[in-house]
């Protein structure tokens, strides 16, 4: 089983789980987090003084996938997060051990 | 007889310069941080309750009681706590009951004081400013509204500035704004700069509610100037609408200057200008035509918006702009009549730019910088006695935690909506002496 864990632009949220459910992804979970890559912070101002933000606002979106979705479901996130601007965001996978669905006890991919 | 249109509306007017003070928190409490919204409010609040007893026991006297040498204060136990003041002396011809105005001038008293507030947010005890405030209002504040708003008439001999100057004042340019801008820079002097100052970033906590600040105070302003005519007339009327454009114009001077300079036009910037405009009116509001009081306006939200930038420059850390508002805006409306105070106004005086040459100019120019001189070295002497005595400012490290927890016990917000942040049940004394030293332990 992968966990594929993407950061993508706030806006951009809608069109990722639109496209994951087109894919048959059956959950997600999505927090709001902060933080900077490249694209680094933004400046704001108040009252003519500028202060530079080092945080921009992201989007984590986390999916549990079996092994052999996971290529797929990577693939639907970075075309529906792209916009081809600095800041898109990243995608990456990880390998679980285990996973168990909590109503029922069921393990592995029954418990997907 | 009373006359019952006049005093309906003076009461009025004073419930609501009232509310510029509750407004006035909300415009200061959201410009702070998180950490200091309450102690920011608290310190509108704690003025508002302070002075409204101070000015029922010896204020009111000391500023509109009878002279007591050369303009400069008034007689405080003549009227004190408002002794004799409770019949009916209004004239055959009308007039208002004197409690009236002993209430519409009272509400002044009380936001002066608020307003210095925010050239100290973030770091000082909250005892130290309330023994300032009361310490303030009795040797600067009272005495300054005596030289301004307390004319002579028939036996009473009132102040200096009102009487003997002739300067033009109508609502407290002066009295009011000149004189807190002045003790705001001052006392940001005399505390110094909040730890991080021109460092870390002190961003407004949260601008919906210094618009809704803006809000209020522009709605109770309307009774601060319309009101000052003391009569519901046609010298209110004109105030009323001075106070609408020159407030209007105002903010599109600020809003303009940032397009400019700083690329956005801003939400905070739209607030500050409707301040500045409001604070510039004040004192022309009946003495200037409405196209005057455009102008004055215009200039006034353009000059505030580039004079906050002077604290970064001069290196004071006038945390909320007292100084960049209050005094600039202030200097401004005051000075401003000397220019363009028109005769068909209701003040009835010409100002240089309607051929009256500069006989009004050099009287306004004169009654600003008294007021400005002597608010400023009595605010330094309070506050560096205060400070040299049972301190001003609280510790770096109550500081930097956040002046809320540490001065009033309380957060500002509480977004958490998931688990226990503690327990409701009440402590017995000596639990709560328990729970203190625990927490001392594990500091």
């Amino acid at each position: 089983m992968k966990l594929v864990t993407a950061i993508v632009k706030p806006f951009k949220l809608d069109d990722v789980k639109n496209a994951l459910e087109l894919i048959g992804v059956a959950g997600l979970t999505v927090s709001e987090v902060q933080g900077f890559g490249r694209q680094r912070g933004h400046t704001e101002v108040y009252r003519g003084a500028e202060y530079q933000v080092d945080f921009v606002p992201k989007v984590r979106i986390e999916v549990v996938v079996s092994e052999l979705d996971a290529a797929r479901v990577v693939d639907a996130v970075v075309e529906a997060a792209s916009t081809g601007q600095i800041g898109d965001g990243k995608v990456w996978v990880t390998t679980i051990d285990e996973i168990v669905r909590v109503r029922t006890g069921e393990r592995g991919d029954d418990a997907l | 007889m009373v006359n019952t249109g006049d005093t309906a509306w003076i009461l009025t007017s004073a419930a609501l310069v009232l509310l510029m003070t509750p407004g006035l928190a909300l415009f200061y409490g959201g410009m702070v941080r998180a950490k200091s919204v309450l102690n920011m409010m608290m310190m509108s609040f704690g003025a508002l309750a302070l002075i409204s007893i101070l000015w029922v026991l010896y204020g009111y006297s000391m500023a509109f009681g009878d002279d007591v040498g050369a303009g400069l204060l008034g007689d405080p136990g003549q009227y004190f706590g408002l002794k004799g003041l409770m019949e009916d002396v209004t004239s055959e011809d009308g007039g208002y009951p004197i409690m009236a105005f002993v209430g519409f001038q009272a509400v002044f008293a009380i936001i002066t004081v608020a307003l210095i507030s925010g050239a100290i947010a973030d770091r000082a005890k909250f005892g130290s400013w309330m023994v300032f405030s009361a310490v303030w209002a009795t040797i600067v504040y009272f005495p300054v509204a005596h030289w301004v708003f307390d004319f002579s008439a028939d036996e009473h001999v009132g102040g200096w500035i009102a009487n003997n100057l002739a300067a033009l004042d109508f609502a407290g340019g002066t009295a009011v704004h000149i004189n807190a801008g002045a003790a705001g820079l001052a006392l940001a002097l005399v505390l110094g700069k909040r730890r991080g100052f021109g460092r870390d970033a002190m961003r407004p906590h949260n601008l919906p509610l210094v618009m809704i600040g803006a809000g209020l105070l522009w709605f109770g302003w309307f009774g601060f100037n319309a009101g000052s005519a003391l009569a519901a007339n046609n010298t209110a009327a004109v105030a009323w609408v001075n106070t609408l454009v020159a407030t209007a114009a105002a903010t599109l001077g600020w809003l303009l200057v940032e397009k400019v300079r700083d690329g956005h036009s801003t939400s905070l910037g739209a607030a500050s200008g409707v301040v500045a405009g409001l604070v510039a009116i004040t004192p022309a509001c009946a003495a200037v035509s409405p196209i005057g009081a455009m102008i004055i306006g215009v200039i006034a939200g353009a000059l505030c918006a580039l004079a906050v930038g002077l604290k970064y420059k001069l290196g004071y850390d006038d945390s909320l702009d007292v100084v960049g508002v209050h005094l600039v805006g202030g200097l401004w409306g005051t000075i401003a009549i000397g220019f363009f105070a028109s005769a068909d106004s209701p003040s009835a005086v010409d100002g240089l730019f309607y051929g009256g040459g500069v006989d009004q100019l050099w009287r306004q120019v004169v009654g600003a910088l008294a007021v400005l001189a002597f608010s400023f070295v009595l605010t330094w002497i309070i506050g560096t006695v205060i400070q040299k005595t049972i301190g001003f400012r609280i510790s770096e490290e109550d500081e930097i935690t956040g002046i809320d927890n540490v001065v009033h016990a309380e957060s500002g917000y509480d977004f958490a909506s998931l688990g226990s942040s503690g327990s409701t049940a009440p402590l017995s004394g000596q639990a709560r002496a328990e729970a203190r030293n625990t927490e001392r332990t594990l500091a």
